[in-house]
């Protein structure tokens, strides 16, 4: 965005100092690792107050729980936090400005990668994708951030690195760009753009000359401190609740018989995972902690990874969102070529970490 | 008077930018008419491409997540 002809804002008020932000930060950053580094023994001595006998399934599954929901409320916290900054250097007329005219191939690696950091949420996936067809960006690189957007979310990553570590989790990331970038360059060749509803061809978007937003560091932290009291207060009980869940896995459900429907063996689990997981809605914080658990229990990563996606990237609410914009056809193009993205990524994986 | 349209197709946040924009000018004692603009085609008219959106006598001054409230004083005065 150039800001050329623009005259200076006379109105805008002084920007403090972000000294004390910057304080701030760094103080709760040294309270946050000093809380962290003390978080297993205070698990261990809650389990130890409750009455239940130290080596049963009980005390097991009271352990986990008792470690893991901070541990995980605490590391959540920080990577949305992290991402709630970088996202503050991205906006989405930004992100269309760069994408508009963009080459196939090249364009879908660039939108599915801006998909991650340009700030989206769910309730504004229509306007954007109207915005972004309208201005010039091709249908398939399109879909490819529209895509990538809310499946590589920081609640995703950051739970699965906290709950089953970064290898998992940069995984994921590498795996969810792959299906987001592949899936719309796909859709791009398939050359549907007579399928989108015929009033959002018809739309002219206006040109816009949005006020050049100079953020301070202080503007840009507490766009982190935003996000976490946004996005953790929202599901911070979805945590909790798969963490139970994932508690109760812990303890009770024998080993053998998760590996036995979601074990490498079963090559039917993938197709069967990303089938359950397509109508499903939970998202990233209610399905991982019980993910981790079932990995915990000899579930093959791939199925689970397939799975995850699935709930995550293709949901019916989403669905039902994009039918507004997408011709029933389009949207069975949409979910067919998603899915089996997500299908070989479940069957690759699996195959690559025998 | 100022004439004030949010853009956004009625989720939440939409309504809490309305009602930030509604208490600030009440705040500073400036005349509004506040619209709320639903309509994708039209919204897409304005040329953004994240909601909520804020436009004042025409302009186009915000686009996406809630906007501050001194900004609002800003765009008002």
């Amino acid at each position: 965005m150039t800001t050329c002809c623009s005259t200076p804002q006379t109105t805008a008020p002084k920007r403090p100092s972000s000294a004390p932000a910057v304080m701030v930060s760094v103080a709760a950053l040294v309270a946050w690792v000093a809380l962290y580094s003390v978080l297993p023994t205070l698990a261990a001595r809650a389990t130890a107050l409750l009455p239940l006998d130290p080596a049963g399934p009980a005390a097991e599954a009271a352990r986990f729980f008792l470690y893991d929901t901070p541990k995980v409320l605490m590391l959540l916290g920080l990577v949305v936090f992290l991402m709630g900054v970088v996202r503050s250097f991205f906006s989405a007329e930004r992100t269309r400005a760069l994408l508009a005219g963009r080459r196939e191939g090249v364009g879908n690696v660039a939108a599915a990668s801006l998909g991650i950091v340009t700030p989206f949420c769910s309730c504004s996936a229509v306007p954007l994708f109207i915005g972004f067809v309208s201005a010039g960006v091709p249908l398939g690189v399109t879909f490819s951030f529209l895509i990538a957007a809310p499946m590589v979310n920081e609640v995703a990553l950051g739970l699965l690195f906290a709950l089953v570590g970064w290898k998992v989790a940069l995984t994921y990331l590498g795996f969810g760009l792959a299906v987001a970038i592949v899936s719309g360059w796909v859709i791009g060749r398939l050359r549907l753009e007579g399928w989108l509803q015929d009033w959002v061809r018809n739309v002219r978007a206006g040109a816009v000359d949005l006020p050049d937003d100079a953020q301070t560091v202080a503007d840009r932290l507490r766009a982190g401190l935003e996000a976490v009291k946004d996005i953790v207060g929202r599901v911070w009980a979805w945590v909790i609740g798969g963490i139970a869940v994932g508690a109760a896995i812990h303890g009770w459900v024998p080993v053998d018989f998760i590996a036995s429907i979601m074990g490498r063996e079963a090559w039917w689990s993938v197709p069967a995972a990303v089938a359950i997981g397509i109508p499903m809605y939970s998202n990233a914080a209610g399905i991982i902690p019980v993910v981790e658990a079932l990995i915990a229990k000899g579930a093959a990563l791939g199925t689970v990874l397939a799975f995850m996606m699935s709930v995550i990237a293709l949901s019916a609410p989403e669905l039902v969102i994009l039918r507004k914009v997408l011709t029933v056809r389009l949207l069975a193009v949409f979910v067919a070529v998603v899915g089996l993205g997500i299908l070989a990524v479940g069957f690759l994986f699996n195959a690559l970490f025998a | 008077m100022k004439d004030v349209k949010i853009l956004g197709p009625g989720c939440k946040r939409c309504q809490t930018t309305a009602d930030m924009v509604r208490a600030e000018a009440d705040r500073l004692g400036i005349d509004i008419t506040l619209e709320k603009v639903t309509d994708y085609a039209a919204i897409a008219g304005y040329g953004i491409a994240a909601t909520p959106g804020i436009v004042v006598d025409g302009r186009v001054v915000h686009a996406g997540g809630l906007p501050k409230t001194e900004d609002i004083a800003g765009w008002l005065g």
